[in-house]
């Protein structure tokens, strides 16, 4: 910008970047990141600009969407045959652990003194695709083709086949940023299914790993618990799978407990996610924070988390 | 005749745009670790080479691409971007007549600078992240210095 010519220097008079512009280029960048972290101002900024990034997304997508679609066209009958298979005896088999579902949720609702069974709490569900784009090396996001024109909000929770995935980090009108459980800076209120002991289940920057930080050493847990969503922090519904144990560690010395799970959900190949939407008033859905929003990254956890303590790693 | 006839626009505007591709395509994660910082680069380049073609400017809006591609806070890439090239402008004249080492040399320093200036924000905005895998891309970001002025130098009659 050769318009803020007020140069202190004019001996090289062809000075192209003068203290005066790059003063005005760093405050403007200091302001735009203050209204961004601070204020939530600049959503429909955000909102442009993804629409904007979104023919490059393609763009980068387009090889790996090709490739999909070649090998799809040219599939074998044998193969579209084996896969039919396959599908039907999976079919089968949820059909049949589906059976009693009906008599369960009566059963259920008799116990819980309810007169009729509870509707599902899922009311819509919306499959997408992951695009192939890095947003980050050492974060676990991701970006998926359908946004806020099919309806997916900012703080949606996303599944996968096995499990949870993670929720909605910023919606653009035709993709959305989806963060993974598993991100550094994602954490998940969860519960031990068989103890029903709640805590809160941290991502590692590893697509395989999570940990339990904040169980103390005697807490009622083991190697093989199933640990699900509790339904606290006003993001998850109550109940989906999201990680079994992987590793317990109890050193007397410490007070916490070193616990390891491993995500069900196949979070670094599935290549489809569900965003999902709840039954409002339900039991089992997520119940909204009563005031202030959760602070994006973390808005899976409650507010009052404890701090993280000083247990060597 | 006006010298703005010749400022290598176009080459600028397509090097960057092939950059943050190169930047945001997939890769397995051993490789993406010691992905360079393509964008950073070219603009370290065209600061250089072309000082006066893009000014401030140019940076500013490669380094808010960045922000909206990786999901980071609107302006943190600006910002490292903006003071990387500021330094490389103010100081084209030395660093053009460097032979090609010393050139990667310091194209490895602000390569760290803009990381280092990314890794204050990071802490700053609270998306803390201590690994120190992030500090590796400088290192192949200055081999690849060589690389890329050989390819750039091609787009435009250097001076």
């Amino acid at each position: 910008m050769v318009a803020f010519g007020g140069s202190s220097r004019p001996v090289p008079s062809r000075v192209a970047a003068t203290g005066l512009s790059f003063t005005f280029y760093a405050t403007f960048a200091i302001v735009l990141m203050f209204l961004d972290q601070r204020g939530n101002w600049l959503e429909y900024a955000r909102y442009g600009l993804s629409a904007a990034a979104y023919p490059v997304q393609l763009a980068v997508n387009s090889p790996t969407a090709a490739w999909d679609w070649l090998r799809d066209s040219f599939a074998t009958r044998e193969t579209l045959r084996a896969q039919n298979a396959a599908l039907q005896a999976e079919n089968r088999a949820l059909e049949l652990r589906t059976l009693r579902m009906e008599a369960l949720q009566v059963e259920n609702a008799q116990l819980r003194a309810l007169r009729a069974a509870l509707p599902e709490v899922v009311v819509k569900w919306l499959p997408a695709e992951v695009m192939n784009i890095e947003l980050s090396t050492l974060r676990q996001r991701v970006v998926v083709n359908k946004g806020a024109s099919a309806g997916v909000f900012k703080g949606q929770a996303v599944l996968a086949s096995g499990g949870l995935i993670g929720q909605v980090l910023r919606a653009g009108p035709w993709s959305a940023e989806v963060i993974l459980i598993t991100d550094p800076e994602h954490a998940v209120p969860v519960q031990v299914l068989r103890s029903g002991l709640r805590t809160i289940a941290v991502g590692q920057g590893n697509a395989g790993v999570m940990t339990l930080p904040f169980l103390p050493v005697n807490s009622d847990i083991k190697v093989d618990d199933l640990l699900v969503t509790s339904g606290l922090g006003g993001v998850f519904p109550a109940g989906y799978p999201v990680a079994r144990v992987t590793e317990v560690g109890r050193d007397p010395g410490q007070p916490l407990a070193q616990v390891r799970a491993q995500p069900l959900a196949a979070i670094d190949r599935d290549r489809e996610v569900t965003f999902v939407w709840f039954r409002p008033g339900h039991p089992a859905a997520p119940v909204p924070l009563a005031e202030s929003a959760p602070p994006p990254g973390l808005a899976g956890a409650p507010q009052d988390a404890p701090p993280r303590p000083a247990v060597a790693p | 005749m006006n010298a703005r006839v010749h400022e290598p626009r176009g080459a600028m505007l397509l090097a960057a745009f092939i950059a943050l591709i190169f930047q945001v395509v997939p890769l397995p994660d051993w490789l993406a670790l010691v992905r360079p910082a393509f964008l950073v680069i070219v603009v370290l380049y065209w600061s250089i080479s072309a000082p006066r073609a893009g000014g401030l400017f140019f940076p500013f809006l490669c380094g808010l691409a960045l922000d909206v591609f990786r999901g980071a806070v609107l302006g943190e890439h600006a910002l490292a971007l903006v003071i990387v090239a500021f330094l490389a402008i103010r100081m084209h004249l030395l660093i053009r007549n460097k032979p090609l080492f010393e050139q990667a040399l310091i194209a490895f320093a602000a390569l760290a600078l803009y990381e280092f200036v990314v890794w204050c924000i990071d802490g700053f905005s609270g998306h803390t992240l201590n690994s120190g895998l992030r500090w590796l891309h400088p290192i192949t970001g200055g081999l690849l210095w060589p690389v890329v002025c050989g390819l750039l130098s091609r787009t435009h009659r250097p001076r």
